[in-house]
């Protein structure tokens, strides 16, 4: 125990664990583990057959960390910043750091005008988004949601009554929004 | 071509997207054949992780068939099926010299405190990922590795990440023979990374989460004893008690940014957003281990401030450890162990979803719904 000296006994010995568990202490030397050591220099080992890799053209601007040098010279294009999320992005790392909260607050804000913004480009081009079929809720009938939550103890419970309230605010409030919207158009008219 | 997409917290759809292309002499475009969701896409599926733009396509888990090569791929040709580790990265860079694949600074010009990952947000690169028919694979003389023929495609798909990250866990915990090891989550990687210890000769293996079905996994698959933390007022005096009081000698966070078990740190990080995760495993693995102890974490966090003790940490003069594994140095001591019969990662899939339904397969596993523990996914086009 903690108060002196020794371990605490193993309740089961390494020998009977070697009989009992399929590969015990087959990696018990180091050298047998992979990620060990953390750090071990060998350039050649990777397949890598360049020095520095060859540059990834851009097809337009690309947002990157201002603790970058320069724009790495391979890079994702999947989804150009675009809009106004996009003048937040490009703002959160043209101005600060990645050590500044607000280059990341500024990106989780842009995140959520992006959303809005997609919302309504889905609506104009006529592919609305779904709700039922986008959040999956129909797998609460076909995945037993009930019987998944009933008779466990699960901590859970606790607060996903909290779900459906952030999966439905966007569309409350947004919904709210454009009937303020109509209403003060409807009564500029007349 | 038919991919997943993000529509905002909580909500994905498929979609027909534009074809991947090549957009570097050493990209392949890659068929996906197979692909799975991992717990760290439900922290992307939350809102969680900073800059995740709508239309984003999830996916670091997946395995397929070279379709194209870039002009200077020489290590692999049209027709090849692959595995893909979830790291994308140079091999060439002063951290992938030095082994650290997932802290490549030649990938992602969004960030230098991660490497690049498929479908894991502009944060991590902004590469879209293999929850699709198709998946721009970059580098692909560095990554991928063709699946040798004897390995089942399901325990290939799950070393492309959960089963290395599980085994990388554990040996960031530094065991010596007999050391009693706890880990927090029995989720895919916890499992694989409690059997893991037991490769390093573990005297012990305790696994602790709230999900009973998930605990009973850990018994059968990594011969685990186990707690449920909901069963406890108090899960790390319980880890006090039956460690005779000395605590663990090493513990492992295995659940990272959405850990549940205390109400104001998880509605603050996941559902509030003003953590970067919620560090209640974390903070369990600093109280439950004894004092000189090792913590090892590859459970996800997000890059905003956390709430960790780390006060704990320090008068207790503990050793934390942590990256995101890099994945594909683990493999071929991997393929040793499943090949001699110590390991079969695909033991942990419980569900198999088409692509189309995706949406559901996201709702049942973030909901944890059905026994779910490991989804797999199969694209449209196989």
């Amino acid at each position: 125990m903690a108060y002196t000296a020794e371990r605490p006994p193993q309740k089961v010995t390494s020998e009977q664990l070697r009989d009992l568990i399929p590969g015990w202490g087959s990696d018990l030397d180091t050298a047998n583990r992979p990620a060990w050591p953390k750090e071990r220099f060998d350039p050649g080992a990777s397949g890598a057959h360049w020095d520095f890799p060859e540059r990834q053209t851009p097809e337009g601007p690309r947002e990157r960390s201002i603790e970058h040098r320069f724009l790495t010279p391979v890079f994702g294009t999947a989804q150009p910043t675009r809009g106004t999320s996009g003048l937040i992005r490009r703002f959160a790392y043209a101005r600060f750091s990645e050590a500044r909260a607000a280059h990341w607050l500024l990106l989780v804000a842009a995140d959520r005008v992006d959303f809005v913004g997609s919302r309504a480009t889905a609506l104009l081009k006529g592919r609305p988004d779904n709700p039922i079929s986008e959040t999956g809720i129909l797998s609460e009938v076909s995945r037993h949601g009930i019987a998944s939550r009933m008779g466990t103890p699960r901590v859970d419970l606790r607060h996903s009554w909290m779900d459906p309230i952030l999966v439905a605010a966007p569309w409350v409030v947004g919904g709210y929004l454009a009937l303020r919207v109509g209403r003060a158009f409807i009564s500029r008219g007349r | 071509m038919q991919a997943m997409t993000y529509r905002g917290p909580y909500r994905v759809r498929v979609e027909e997207k534009a074809m991947p292309r090549i957009e570097h002499p050493n990209d392949a475009i890659v068929r996906v054949t197979l692909a799975a969701i991992c717990g760290s896409d439900l922290h992307l599926y939350h809102g969680l992780m900073p800059d995740t733009r709508i239309g984003h396509t999830f996916g670091h888990e997946f395995i397929g068939v070279v379709e194209e090569v870039g002009s200077s791929v020489q290590n692999l040709q049209r027709g090849d099926k692959v595995m893909v580790p979830f790291n994308i990265y140079c091999g060439s860079c002063f951290f992938c010299a030095r082994g650290l694949y997932s802290n490549c600074h030649n990938v992602n010009p969004n960030a230098t405190a991660v490497g690049g990952i498929y479908g894991y947000s502009h944060t991590c690169g902004g590469y879209d990922g293999g929850q699709a028919e198709f998946v721009r694979v970059p580098f692909a003389d560095v990554g991928p590795s063709v699946i040798p023929d004897w390995l089942d495609d399901e325990d290939a798909l799950l070393l492309t990440d959960a089963c290395s990250t599980g085994y990388f866990g554990a040996q960031l915990g530094d065991i010596v023979e007999g050391d009693t090891v706890v880990v927090f989550g029995a989720g895919p990687v916890g499992l694989y990374a409690a059997k893991s210890a037991w490769f390093m000769g573990a005297g012990r293996v305790i696994v602790v989460d709230q999900l009973e079905y998930r605990l009973a996994k850990a018994r059968s698959f990594a011969h685990a004893e186990t707690f449920n933390f909901a069963e406890y007022d108090d899960i790390v005096v319980e880890m006090k008690k039956t460690t005779d009081y000395l605590g663990a000698d090493v513990a492992i966070d295995a659940v990272g940014a959405e850990a549940d078990g205390n109400f104001l740190q998880h509605v603050t990080a996941s559902k509030l957003k003003l953590q970067g995760g919620s560090p209640i495993a974390l903070n369990w693995a600093i109280d439950s281990v004894r004092k000189g102890g090792t913590i090892s974490v590859v459970g996800a966090y997000g890059p905003i401030f956390s709430a960790v003790k780390l006060g704990d940490a320090m008068n207790k003069g503990l050793t934390l450890r942590m990256n995101q594994a890099p994945v594909k140095r683990q493999w071929p001591r991997l393929l040793e162990h499943i090949q001699a019969g110590h390991l079969k990662p695909s033991e942990l899939i419980t569900h198999r979803v088409p692509l189309e339904h995706i949406a559901e397969g996201y709702h049942m596993f973030s909901a944890k719904l059905d026994d779910c523990i490991k989804t797999v996914v199969v694209p449209e086009a196989n």
